[in-house]
């Protein structure tokens, strides 16, 4: 494979995005979960909830602040190595963008704030509201990104102009189409499915560990049971996704299932090893009928094969396909996990369980390995456009980047993610093992959206900061 | 609307260049300081402030690519690796701040990260304003040259200029926010950093002068642009009466107004261009649709609560800085 600038744009595009989207996907769900927790503490009044909620919070600061700062480099991207599609979509994806960034400053940096540094000095209702107004814009800036991707997955409410420039002339077609419908929900459901697997694996762990048994047990039973509503819940959105993604992009369906000849009726293909080059699978596995059933809803639908569209309208078929697969595999694995840790957790049978315990304390990546292979099978299966059918991915490139330029990019990126995450990570890793201790020491994890560039931590003055959030 | 938008985006470039320009200049002063005390007490300085003033960037970065994607496309991917060395050099920067507390052994690499950092964000934006005044070989609406394209002499110096405009603010900022040692040193740096920008700033006239910048045509057009240099040479006068007489009081206000005086001497030639000579504002503007959607959310509602934002910080950590963490 030859190394152009193309090849090397898109490398650098995914593994920034990667990195930034695990931390997007923790923090929507852990302020949804910090939400939860306070309101548990109103009703009920009870003290371990403040004490979870305090926990919890130190990682929401630290995970806050990395997906920020790798935020960043993801919008200059969009002009240094795609300023073809900066300028032909810049109309559209510009103010769908912009407001990701103030919906961000408005909601979130306000009362975060609050979050940080208001404990002791606002009523108990106002620190849940400030928590609800952190969690709706978490949420809220998904939705704008959700919009901005499913605008160039399902591209609708547009006209083109003579330079090729993309005019929005129906934003609301854009802001509430299909695509965004069903993807925004998917989306925020994986995050908080994520985040519930790490709340309940944290749970376990300590639970294993004998240490803050009372909390361990705490995080591990509702993190478990609110997977167990959410996990199914998640399926039937994920299977709506499809089903638009059957309509709207049947290349891309076509690539999941692996299916290359038109089929009536289609067989699903549960495992196979593509084989582009022929045009074929290798190691079959496949149900008859079921392809339709799922494809149409049906057991007679013709469903449509990837040899049915040129070959250079065809998205890679091995990463869709198999990143498919271990989406789904992750999805049941949870499904199995927080069904019998619910049916265990009524009772005392849960501490018992060791074996059960090991396996949820081993869980966490389920959440974020589905996310990155569902975004995988998405932008891959989207290919080759980056605006579906109007704008290849080749053409968005920056047309004067030449090999070199983006190579060098793409090392100091790499260098400079290293350090951070690593340090990130070590940091996340210290708190969890630290546990839900009661400490005073709180706001010396403050970040705050207002200051895209600091990470979390003990700089002089941040504590001075306290003032911000009053 | 295309107006409110160029007004907003000249309005949070301006606020980024002053904010993040002192403290940036803060960064580059570090390695003189003598001793970690006095280096603790300069971060101390503007550790509450720095990040919250490199919103500011995002904000412009948001708000071009938003209102005026073809100016986006073109400066991003003309000025491609600096770009990105100044990213690099924004976050390591970011992090030094947390990190050089934590590191003990580690401490004088975070403090190179730090300042070299600081250095290199500065440099690549002058040199990035040097070459988009040079002009850029933009051909109908598209960037066509290469990415070595920006590095000009001229450019180079102008970066090398815009180091010593922040180096100069950030000297302002600590002789005013703080006292003792720290103070005397912020006072002893300025005459030598008015001299150099003075002197740069003479030369880059000349230079332009004698290479006939195009941009240069519009000052015997607009003969009232000549105010601009006037005040920014008032505000020089005023400067160096407040480092003769050890008041900080006005001290940063007057660093602050030889910026506004230079940025609107650009923006005053460049108008209504926006990259001299080849987009004007209503070129590179996005349609109405995209505008007015922007302007009934984030125009009206986000960017006053921003700027008041801004405001309400710099109101709570007014005044000196005492210790390392009390304000």
């Amino acid at each position: 494979m030859d190394l152009t600038p193309l090849l090397l744009s898109r490398i650098q595009f995914a593994f920034t995005i990667s990195f930034h989207i695990i931390f997007p996907a923790f923090t929507i769900g852990l302020a949804a979960w910090l939400t939860f927790l306070e309101a548990c503490g109103l009703i009920t009044g009870e003290r371990i909830y403040r004490r979870l909620s305090d926990f919890w919070l130190k990682i929401f600061a630290v995970t806050f602040g990395l997906g920020v700062v790798s935020g960043i480099v993801m919008a200059f991207q969009f002009g240094t190595n795609w300023s073809e599609l900066a300028r032909r979509t810049g109309p559209i994806q510009g103010p769908l963008l912009g407001y990701e960034s103030f919906t961000g400053f408005a909601l979130e940096a306000t009362f975060f704030g609050v979050l940080m540094f208001g404990r002791d000095r606002v009523p108990r209702w106002a620190y849940f509201l400030a928590c609800l107004m952190v969690s709706i814009g978490t949420s809220l800036s998904a939705y704008w990104i959700m919009v901005n991707n499913s605008w160039m997955q399902y591209p609708t409410g547009y006209s083109l102009a003579a330079n090729g420039v993309f005019i929005p002339d129906d934003w609301s077609a854009i802001l509430f189409s299909e695509a965004v419908r069903t993807r925004f929900p998917h989306m925020v459901l994986a995050a908080y499915v994520t985040s519930a697997f790490c709340v309940a694996a944290t749970g376990a762990w300590y639970m294993l560990r004998g240490t803050a048994v009372q909390e361990g047990r705490a995080m591990a039973v509702m993190g478990l049971r609110l997977a167990a509503i959410l996990v199914p819940l998640q399926l039937l959105f994920g299977h709506l996704v499809g089903d638009y993604v059957h309509d709207r992009q049947p290349a891309k369906f076509a690539a999941i299932e692996g299916r290359w000849n038109d089929e009536q009726p289609a067989s699903e293909i549960l495992i196979a090893w593509p084989d582009p080059k022929n045009e074929r699978n290798l190691f079959e596995i496949a149900v008859p009928y079921l392809g339709s059933i799922i494809g149409s809803m049906s057991l007679t639908a013709k469903e449509t094969g990837l040899k049915s569209f040129a070959a250079a309208d065809r998205p890679p078929v091995a990463i869709p396909f198999f990143a498919f697969r271990i989406m789904v595999g992750c999805g049941l694995l949870m499904l199995a996990i927080a069904w019998v840790g619910t049916w265990l957790s009524f009772g005392e049978r849960l501490v018992k369980a060791r074996l059960f315990l090991v396996a949820t304390s081993l869980s966490f990546p389920l959440g974020f390995v589905a996310t990155l292979t569902g975004w995988y099978t998405a932008e891959v299966g989207r290919q080759p456009w980056a605006v579906y059918g109007e704008l290849r991915t080749a053409d968005a490139l920056t047309p004067v980047l030449t090999t070199g330029e983006v190579a060098a990019t793409l090392t100091l990126i790499a260098c400079i993610y290293a350090l951070i995450f690593g340090f990130g990570a070590l940091y996340i890793y210290r708190l969890l093992r630290a546990g839900p201790i009661p400490r005073t020491d709180i706001s010396l994890f403050g970040t705050n959206p207002k200051r895209p560039l600091s990470l979390p931590g003990a700089s002089p003055g941040v504590t001075g900061g306290a003032g911000i959030g009053d | 609307m295309v107006e409110f938008w160029a007004f907003a985006l000249a309005l949070s470039i301006l606020l980024y260049v002053l904010l993040d320009g002192f403290d940036l200049g803060v960064g580059m002063l570090f390695p003189f300081a003598r001793g970690e005390e006095e280096r603790r007490r300069m971060l101390a300085s503007i550790s509450p402030v720095w990040d919250g003033n490199e919103t500011w960037l995002i904000i412009s970065a948001a708000t071009l690519f938003s209102a005026f994607p073809p100016v986006f496309a073109i400066v991003l991917s003309a000025f491609y690796i600096p770009l990105f060395v100044m990213l690099a050099g924004l976050i390591l920067r970011g992090v030094a701040f947390e990190f050089r507390y934590k590191a003990t052994l580690s401490r004088p690499l975070w403090d190179a990260g730090f300042v070299a950092g600081s250095y290199a964000a500065a440099f690549v934006q002058g040199a990035a304003v040097g070459a988009i005044v040079e002009g850029l070989p933009i051909e109908n609406g598209v960037f066509v040259g290469n990415g070595m394209s920006w590095v000009s002499p001229f450019a180079i110096f102008c970066g090398i200029g815009l180091c010593i405009g922040y180096a100069l603010l950030g000297a302002c900022w600590i002789a005013r926010k703080s006292g003792g040692s720290l103070r005397t040193f912020g006072f002893a740096a300025l005459p030598k950093l008015m001299a150099a920008l003075l002197a740069f700033l003479v030369v880059v006239f000349a230079w332009s002068l004698a290479i006939r910048l195009p941009v240069l045509a519009r000052w015997t057009e607009r003969p009232l642009l000549l105010v601009c240099p006037l005040i920014g040479l008032a505000a020089f006068a005023v400067l160096a009466q407040a480092v003769r007489s050890r008041d900080d009081r006005f001290l940063f206000l007057g660093g602050a107004a030889i910026f506004l005086a230079a940025f609107a001497t650009l923006a005053g030639s460049f108008l209504p261009y926006m990259l001299p000579f080849s987009l004007t504002i209503w070129e590179a503007a996005s349609p109405t649709t995209s505008l007015a959607f922007l302007f009934w959310g984030a125009g009206i509602f986000v960017l006053p609560l921003t700027l008041a934002y801004t405001l309400i910080v710099y109101f709570v950590f007014r005044g000196k800085v005492v210790g390392e963490r009390s304000y």
